[in-house]
This record gives structure tokens, sequence and C-alpha cells, in this order.
């Protein structure tokens, strides 16, 4: 896309490794902690104005119905709702999202597909639809595209957690119409189209991204 | 309450309109930019920055931004 880019993230590491993946030299990054608003909302200043904001830090984790706490719920939710929440309320108070910007929210397929143990997961990427659908109304008048992506398993080390061996990964991937996940590089690839002005008439949307994957 | 200070922080809830286009004596309804939302910020603002509970209708009995400001005051 010829983008600079602002990568922001806990992980001095990965967000180096981040950069030094893009081509040009124009990118930055900032290690932040999404979770502690008040140790960041100063360096949100240094930020140039945006053309597109990707919200992709997620966290998962695998617990029972029965056996959800309090600390299960309070994880996720900073993580996955809280973060992305108030690093666009301060983007937004702080006039650095541009007239016509795309802001894009990784959600996950998990919304709407039940599964064991993801109850608390599952119901914090549905409540991040849920912001981003009141979220387009209110950036509309300024032209500011709001959508979710909402995609399948993805080959990333999420999906080894929680003692999942690669037998039973492959028979899982068996069960999709393309009898594979999906690869970080395919929810990329959707996420520049919504950054782009091909989708310039597209807000609200939710797009499943699943290769087929059964929805139960 | 100082005029100044709630003047700048008036038109800081606008992203489109330039803080020199709003005074004292403006007509804040008829700005291009006021909206039902900028009026929710208006009654954020009241609340976060002077622990004012302002309504809707008390928003829309204010002509000017003065008035705003003496309405909010006056809470």
């Amino acid at each position: 896309m010829g983008a600079s880019v602002v990568a922001v993230g806990r992980d001095e590491k990965r967000l180096s490794e981040t950069l030094s993946l893009l081509d040009g030299y124009s990118h930055v990054s900032f290690r932040l902690d999404l979770t502690q608003i008040n140790d960041y909302s100063d360096t949100i200043e240094r930020f140039p104005k945006l053309d597109g904001i990707v919200h992709c830090a997620g966290i998962r984790h695998l617990t029972v119905c029965k056996m959800i706490t309090a600390e299960d719920i309070d994880t996720q939710f900073d993580v996955n709702f809280k973060g992305p929440v108030l690093l666009q309320s301060s983007l937004l108070s702080r006039k650095k999202v541009k007239k016509g910007a795309s802001i894009v929210f990784i959600a996950s397929l998990a919304y709407a597909a039940a599964g064991i143990g993801n109850a608390i997961y599952s119901a914090t990427k549905g409540a991040i639809i849920s912001y981003a659908n009141c979220l387009k109304v209110e950036l509309a008048p300024r032209l500011i595209r709001v959508n979710c992506i909402s995609p399948a398993m993805i080959q990333t080390d999420m999906i080894h957690q929680h003692d999942v061996t690669e037998d039973m990964l492959e028979a899982d991937q068996q069960t999709y119409l393309f009898k594979t996940y999906g690869t970080p590089n395919d929810v990329a690839n959707l996420t520049v189209y919504l950054l782009s002005d091909a989708s310039r008439w597209m807000t609200g949307s939710n797009i499943e991204l699943t290769g087929g994957a059964p929805k139960i | 309450m100082n005029f100044d200070e709630f003047l700048a922080n008036f038109a800081e809830q606008f992203d489109d309109t330039d803080p020199s286009e709003i005074a004292k004596d403006t007509i804040f309804h008829d700005l291009e930019e006021w909206s039902s939302l900028t009026g929710m910020s208006v009654i954020a603002m009241a609340k976060m920055m002077y622990g004012k509970t302002v309504t809707g209708a008390d928003i829309r009995s204010c002509i000017t931004v003065e008035d705003l400001f003496h309405m909010i005051e006056s809470k």
C-alpha cells in the first residue's frame, strides 16, 4: 500500500521484527501496553494523524463455563475489548484520526461459533463487534469507515495453546471446505482492502473470513 | 469557571471547525459541524471537566456559547 506504519504493542522484540519486515523507512513503533491507558495517553500526542487504524491485539484463554473467574473475564476483556476501545477513544479525543480514515477491528468467528471453553473469548469478540457497530454511526459524518473482520482459525501461535495436538488441529482443518486453516496473510490482505479506498462505501460490516469453516 | 478555558474546551469538541470560528457570541447551533453528537460531547464535557449535569434540553435552550457557559456554570 505504500503506507507509513505506526506499530504499537507490548513486546519490543516483536515490534522490531514487524518493522523489519516492512518495505520503506518511514515506519515507527511505540512500546505501549494498551491495557494501561493512564501510562500511554501522553504518548498518543506524539502519533501522526492516521489514515487507517487496525485493532489487532488479542488473547484467548480457554476455560469451561463452570470454572470462569473474575480474573478470566478481566484478563481477556482488558486486551480484546477495553484496550482497543480506550485506544480508539484516546485517538479520537486527541484528533489523531483523519477525515475519511478507515478503522478495522480484527474480531473472530468465535463471536458466533460456539466452542467448549471459549465463552469469554467469544464474548469479547461479540462485544467489540457491537462497539464497532455504534462507532460507525458516530464517525460517519466525517466519512470514517468502521469495519470488522471475523476470521475462523488462523495459523498462529494462539491455536497451539492449551494442550492442543497437531493431530487435533489437522482433523479440525479437514472440516473446513478448503481443508486448511487461514494464514495471517489472508487476514492482512482483507485488512489492506478495508484500509484502502477500494472499500470506500463499506462501513459497519463484519466480514467472516473462514475458508468454509463449519459454524456450530 | 473561567470563560476562556471553557471556550477552548468547547471548541475542542469539534473536529473540523477551526477554533477561530468559535467566539463568545457564536450561535453554536448554526455551526456546520454542530450535531446531536457534538451535543452529547458537550454534555460529557460538562460532567467530566466541571462536574455539572446538563441535559439536551438545557443545551437547546442556549443560543450563544456565552449562554452555554452561564447555563453550565449555574448548575
